[in-house]
């Protein structure tokens, strides 16, 4: 670039001449120099912003023309994606640990009503009235007509029904699909399943969801889509289930309770092999819950979970376990049994007004069922040990499984701990825990004194555990336990090569406001079978039985709960699969097979 | 040569596009089939759980107690009993077979004597065959 001097010579001589100021050219150079680079500078700038609003526009014009395709195309899913992944829409189905189905889903149809759309709201409406008997001609015709653009009119629709509402022939009438829970077994396990029921709904589909039992607490795993295709395998096992509700209906008649339960745990697993509660309802068409009067006297009251009772006789053998446990006594050490006995100014009699003693040994005490002597055992045994170990079986706190009423379903426990509590709990009275809690703390006896917690999943790992007392301690007990059967107070419970051993408890109803019912009582029969190896505890439970066959009633457990529960165990043992042990006469002996 | 390179690859384009384009057909053809596949396997599946649930439904365990109690002068069924366990000794398995010898040609088991007059005994079947050797 040539660069022109601020005060070229030539200029300056001449205007010299002229007699001019030569500074003017210099001033006028300097301008003429700046304004050429302002020109340039800005030149520049024009050009960068170019080059920038370039950029945005082309920017913006791809992210409108996606936009824009976006919405002008027509939706459509992806299909040439992989479909290796299936997922489902719908509810997990539930089956038994034999994967028999529980609960599984079924196609159906919703009805709901354009009533703007129909061409005549009177006749539509006396047709449907005449076809469900609940809904009335005139309320629905009222509906119909006050402007309302959509109303729903069923839930649930049978194909006939479907058929029927077709034949009407209104326009105005319309089916949404829907996904109904099915229980194809009706009442059997109805208190394990609980229910479902729709939540949110749309004309396209609803939700299904659980109200109560396993398909509310498991409610997440069923309804996880990932998931949905693998059945939630429960450890109930059908048959076994049936054969208990069926015994135990025939058992409730026949003693004349108002309600019966039963648990039967596998004590090697911890797994829940049967829970009945009786009365029970159809899950298909779940009762609503009773506003007034006593819970427990609905059949959706799950007795053997949420029935919680005193337990009667059948703690003693905690009292004996853990007297033996801490080296106290021996199954045959004698311990006082003099009956009655006085606490300050409590009197603790026996049943009837026996008395055993005045000695009796550890083993002859729950053989007979003394009072007197678990009294005294507890004693030896203390207050805080005895909380201890009611504590580390599991009866003060609520059992851990999978059903939405069992964190609610805790036991009742006094809440001072004074010396004639620890006497009245070692019998069972003062201290309230469900079947499902005895159960568990049986199962710990029976499985060498290793408590599991139990499930209603089926398991394939067994978890650890926790020893609760030693093998030798769960060993005794359970011979006491058969002992009560050979020779005590549950010879009704000995069934044939099962060797059964149990223990009965017999306690009178809490009144409300206090005190015992006396006409009114809770027959418990725990049992463990075979004592010599036990595999399952059952235990059956009689709400308010008795056995009228004498001059008068016998309510007590030997006599009413005892004979359900062998009857129990000699249907249910041999579906389990447990042979007995029955001594055959040998081959070369004469025998003639019984006609 | 170059018009013959111009043409050459000219050709090739146009077969590409026209690969291109059948291509794009043969796809389209494959989504479509695996959609209207995909849709079959849902109605199966559908079919499926439905006919689970009723077989579920006919077998529930009250209904198969009906039926055995409806059925009950032709099929005598009970329930499980302890009973029905046994030692495999006490089990009546069906005996082996009896060693009998294989049924062939027929044996007489009548025959006669006949002296033939120098003191030889013959044993002479029924049928007159001589099973010894005449001596002459």
């Amino acid at each position: 670039m040539i660069r022109t001097p601020l005060r070229p010579l030539a200029r300056v001589l001449q205007a010299r001449e002229k007699g001019e100021n030569p500074d003017h050219i210099e001033r006028e150079n300097i301008r003429l120099r700046a304004e050429d680079t302002r020109a340039r500078a800005l030149n520049r700038a024009e050009g960068r912003l170019l080059l920038l609003g370039a950029a945005f526009f082309t920017a913006f014009a791809v992210v409108g023309i996606r936009m824009g395709t976006l919405a002008a195309s027509v939706p459509e899913e992806p299909r040439s994606a992989a479909t290796g992944t299936e997922i489902s829409g719908r509810r997990a189905d539930i089956t038994d640990r034999n994967g028999r189905i529980l609960a599984t889903n079924f196609s159906t149809f919703s009805l709901y009503a354009q009533p703007k759309q129909m061409v005549d709201p009177k006749h539509v409406a006396t047709q449907l009235a005449t076809l469900f008997p609940d809904m009335n001609a005139e309320d629905l015709e009222r509906r119909f007509t006050d402007g309302r653009s959509f109303m729903w009119l069923r839930k649930k629709l049978s194909p006939e029904q479907m058929q029927s509402v077709h034949d009407i022939g209104d326009p105005g009438l319309l089916f949404g699909p829907r996904d109904m829970r099915l229980y194809p077994n009706g009442k059997l396990a109805a208190h394990v399943l609980g229910g479902a029921s729709f939540g949110a709904e749309g004309v396209h589909s609803a939700e299904v969801i659980g109200t109560a039992g396993v398909e509310r607490a498991m409610d997440a795993r069923l309804r996880d889509p990932a998931q949905a295709a693998t059945p939630l395998a429960l450890s109930i096992d059908l048959t076994v289930q049936s054969t208990m509700a069926e015994v135990l209906e025939a058992g409730m008649v026949m003693m004349n309770a108002k309600g019966a339960a039963g648990v039967l745990l596998d004590v090697h697993t911890g797994e829940i092999i049967s829970m009945v509660s009786l009365p029970d309802f159809d899950p298909n068409d779940r009762p609503t819950p009773l506003l007034q009067g006593d819970p427990g006297d609905s059949p959706l009251f799950n007795r053997s979970l949420q029935g919680v009772y005193e337990l009667g006789s059948t703690a003693k053998i905690f009292a004996a376990a853990q007297a033996m446990e801490l080296g106290l006594v021996n199954p045959n050490s004698m311990v006082d049994a003099n009956a009655p006995m006085r606490w300050g100014k409590h009197k603790i009699g026996e049943f009837e007004g026996k008395n055993y003693g005045p000695l009796l040994s550890v083993t002859d005490v729950i053989v007979k069922s003394s009072n007197v002597g678990t009294a005294h055992l507890a004693l030896q045994i203390g207050g805080e040990r005895q909380q201890a170990f009611f504590k580390s079986l599991g009866l003060f706190d609520p059992v851990p499984i999978e059903l939405t009423e069992a964190p609610g379903a805790g036991p009742l426990i006094p809440k001072r701990w004074a010396d004639i509590v620890t006497i009245t709990t070692s019998y069972g009275h003062g201290m309230s825990v469900s079947p499902m809690h005895l159960a568990s703390a049986y199962a710990a006896i029976a499985n060498d004194g290793v408590l599991l917690p139990p499930t209603l999943l089926k398991r394939d790992t067994i978890p650890q555990g926790t020893r609760v007392m030693s093998q030798q301690t769960a060993a005794a007990s359970a011979s006491m336990l058969r002992q009560v059967v050979t020779r005590g107070t549950a010879s009704f419970g000995e069934v044939e090569g099962y060797e059964v051993g149990g223990k009965t408890g017999t306690a009178d109803k809490v009144k409300k406001g206090g005190g015992y019912d006396k006409g009114k009582n809770i027959n418990t029969f725990a049992s463990i079978f075979p004592a010599s190896d036990p595999q399952y505890v059952l235990v059956v439970t009689l709400d308010e039985a008795s056995e009228n066959t004498g001059p008068k009633p016998r309510r007590t457990a030997g006599w009413t709960t005892v004979p359900v529960a062998a009857e129990v165990i000699r249907r249910t043992a041999p579906l389990l699969g447990l042979r007995p042990k029955i001594d055959y006469p040998p081959l070369n002996a004469v025998s003639a097979p019984k006609p | 040569m170059r018009p013959f390179l111009f043409i050459l690859s000219a050709m090739v384009l146009m077969s590409l596009a026209f690969w291109a384009y059948r291509e794009n057909y043969a796809t389209q053809a494959a989504l479509k089939d695996v959609s209207k596949l995909n849709r079959e396997i849902a109605d199966l599946r559908e079919a499926l759980s439905q006919q689970r649930a009723e077989w579920a439904y006919l077998n529930r365990p009250s209904r198969l107690r009906d039926l055995v109690a409806l059925n009950f002068d032709a099929l005598g069924l009970l329930p499980l009993d302890p009973g029905q366990f046994a030692p495999v000794d006490q089990v009546a398995f069906p005996l082996p077979p009896i060693a009998a010898p294989e049924l062939g040609t027929p044996i007489d088991t009548v025959g006669e004597f006949e002296n033939d007059g120098e003191g030889h005994i013959e044993n002479v079947p029924n049928d007159g065959t001589k099973t010894s050797e005449d001596p002459l």
